[in-house]
């Protein structure tokens, strides 16, 4: 197993008190795998991604443990993780696209970045080249300053050079959003074809958007409300979805060729607790259809078919369907 | 009967470095809509779809061309028509955070809108006006009135917005990637509403580069690049039998759930050393769009296709 993150919890220290985002959370992402990490704002899947790799001031461990390769990552210790990022855990922030800075070339940034991580930029430069190259871009990109590159282009640049030193794990949080749907696709079949070259072994790709995954995931993680839903294969998770809330997520995407006079396609009802002094019992009981009584407990995250991981009552003790409230 | 009319509309902005060239934002757009009709117009990130929600929305003049609304050109009112073109005429935009002032209470907005529109409105009457334009957009009154923005979800907050243009007699709604920003789940709740609403005779203008979204909602869709259209006509012509290369492009890349992407047909995806995918070199200014053909009835393409 390449990743193995095991009942990690994650807090936000706010006045309020803590807020856990991340909350007893257990997976696995195997070599060559890219995994989808699904959920609306707010759920934690962001939170999750960064404190693999970067655990900043506001954040707080509260328990668990990421090993990558076998390594266990000091994840708590921000000082102590240095060396393993960008080496072997690299994040490709949010709106890191965004965050290039306008005053310096593409080349004087990864310089910069490279002497940060005591790497001698001549021996990564060529390599660089030829995946700029390999995705379609000219060498000239080095050249230029980031307001120079559309959008798609920035995203594809902060990817490589979050990969330059192949990392076996790449966070990868929202690289498709707000591009359009061609430069969408080729950022998406970017991460593939880095995954199949090997210049990264295990991809998270966090995202809100299931038909991206669809297409670029082996599987695919659903986070609600700062716990884990459901886990499977992609295949599982979009055709036979065994958890009530991926089984609403999915039935509210409008898909190219369906017309509001054929179908009629309906939200969620309701809006995900709050996690200041969230509910006790399942997260998802109160925009549930099936929700009973032994709702008020929450349901262990827990193997119900081979290879399909799945938090909910329903599920696990396979209440014939059409169970309404108790 | 028509409700908007689109004609020949042009923008073009100048840089304003000395030296800087002109940007063609729209290139001769014309098109309608009816009253009753939600017509799609998608675009990629620079196609100039925003740029022409504005000009129908008097933010912005074109440089040439002319927008008429129920037979009367827009450029010609003045103070007073004006108003009561806004009467008729409403935007939502993208972004719902920003649309609200966050020191105030979101119900706000109705307010602003009863001080210039309705100042001799008595109480009652006014709130009876706002639970009615409240119940089409399925809020509840409770829910949402006397509470900050930051309070609301993001999609009561949109909602919000669309009851303070129905608080107006609004016949035609400029809607400008209203949904981009909601989570999946309430999305489609949004889309529902925009299809009661026309139901009810509202034309709307929904502005999105969202290809599946503007299938759902739409019947009769407008595909731009770099400010021209190139293909457009009934919905379901245009996403079942695309003819031009860019409009069937624009479907292969198009994620969807039950199907992975495929090759993309004729086109490559990922030309060497061009900026982005698919991306076609800008345009000279001055060069006019290429015509538009008819295919099939309800159905036009732009002559390059070939």
């Amino acid at each position: 197993m390449s990743v193995k993150v095991e009942n990690l919890s994650v807090a936000y220290r706010m006045r309020a008190g803590d807020v856990c985002p991340v909350e007893g959370v257990s997976f696995t992402v195997a070599d060559g795998e890219i995994m989808g990490l699904a959920g609306e704002s707010g759920c934690g899947k962001s939170t999750l991604g960064n404190s693999l790799v970067f655990m900043e001031g506001r954040m707080r461990h509260l328990g668990g443990r990421v090993a990558v390769d076998g390594q266990e990552l000091p994840i708590a210790d921000f000082r102590a993780m240095r060396p393993y990022r960008m080496a072997k855990v690299s994040l490709v922030p949010q709106y890191a696209m965004n965050a290039l800075n306008p005053t310096r070339r593409i080349s004087r940034l990864t310089a910069d970045l490279l002497r940060s991580h005591d790497v001698r930029e001549s021996d990564v430069l060529e390599e660089m080249k030829r995946r700029i190259r390999l995705i379609g871009l000219g060498e000239d990109v080095l050249g230029k300053y980031s307001f120079e590159l559309s959008g798609g282009m920035r995203q594809r640049v902060t990817v490589i050079l979050s990969t330059l030193l192949n990392p076996s794990l790449l966070i990868a949080d929202e690289v498709t959003s707000a591009l359009d749907v061609s430069t969408q696709r080729a950022v998406g079949e970017m991460l593939m074809e880095f995954r199949d070259r090997g210049f990264v072994k295990s991809v998270i790709a966090i995202t809100h958007d299931l038909s991206i995954l669809a297409q670029i995931a082996d599987s695919i993680l659903v986070m609600y409300a700062g716990r884990l839903a459901e886990k499977a294969s992609t295949a599982d998770i979009i055709k036979a979805p065994l958890h009530p809330y991926t089984q609403m997520l999915l039935a509210s995407l409008p898909e190219v060729g369906v017309r509001y006079d054929e179908a009629t396609l309906t939200g969620i009802p309701g809006r995900p607790p709050s996690l200041v002094n969230p509910p006790a019992g399942c997260r998802f009981a109160d925009r549930c259809p099936f929700a009973r009584a032994q709702c008020g407990q929450a349901p262990p995250f827990e193997e119900v078919e081979p290879g399909r991981h799945v938090a909910c009552w329903k599920v696990s003790q396979r209440w014939p369907e059409g169970g309404g409230r108790a | 009967m028509t409700a908007l009319q689109i004609d020949q509309v042009s923008k073009a902005f100048r840089a304003s470095t000395p030296g800087g060239g002109v940007t063609p934002a729209l290139r001769k757009v014309s098109f309608d809509i009816g009253h009753g009709e939600v017509v799609t117009l998608i675009g990629e990130s620079g196609s100039g779809k925003t740029t022409l929600g504005r000009i129908i929305l008097r933010l912005t003049p074109p440089s040439s061309g002319r927008v008429v609304f129920e037979g009367n050109d827009i450029s010609a009112f003045g103070h007073a028509r004006l108003r009561d073109y806004y009467r008729q005429v409403q935007g939502v935009f993208q972004d719902p955070f920003s649309s609200y002032n966050p020191i105030y209470k979101a119900d706000r907005v109705f307010e602003m809108i009863r001080g210039v529109y309705f100042p001799h409105l008595g109480e009652p009457a006014w709130q009876d006006k706002i639970e009615s334009a409240l119940a089409a957009v399925a809020l509840n009154p409770g829910d949402v009135l006397g509470k900050y923005p930051h309070q609301l979800s993001g999609g009561q907050q949109q909602r919000l917005l669309i009851a303070r243009a129905l608080l107006l007699d609004v016949r035609l709604l400029v809607a400008d990637e209203i949904i981009s920003m909601l989570d999946a789940s309430t999305r489609v709740d949004i889309l529902n509403l925009l299809i009661s609403l026309k139901r009810s005779g509202l034309a709307i203008l929904f502005i999105t580069h969202d290809l599946s979204l503007g299938n759902y909602v739409s019947d009769r869709t407008v595909i731009l690049r770099h400010g021209a259209i190139v293909e457009m006509g009934d919905t379901v012509k245009v996403f079942g039998n695309p003819r031009h290369p860019y409009t069937r492009n624009l479907l292969t890349a198009v994620p969807e759930l039950h199907r992975k992407w495929q090759p993309a047909a004729g086109a490559v995806t990922r030309p060497a050393g061009v900026a982005g995918a698919g991306e076609a070199p800008v345009p000279a200014p001055a060069s006019d769009p290429p015509r538009l053909t008819e295919y099939e009835e309800n159905h036009l393409v732009a002559e390059d296709a070939a």
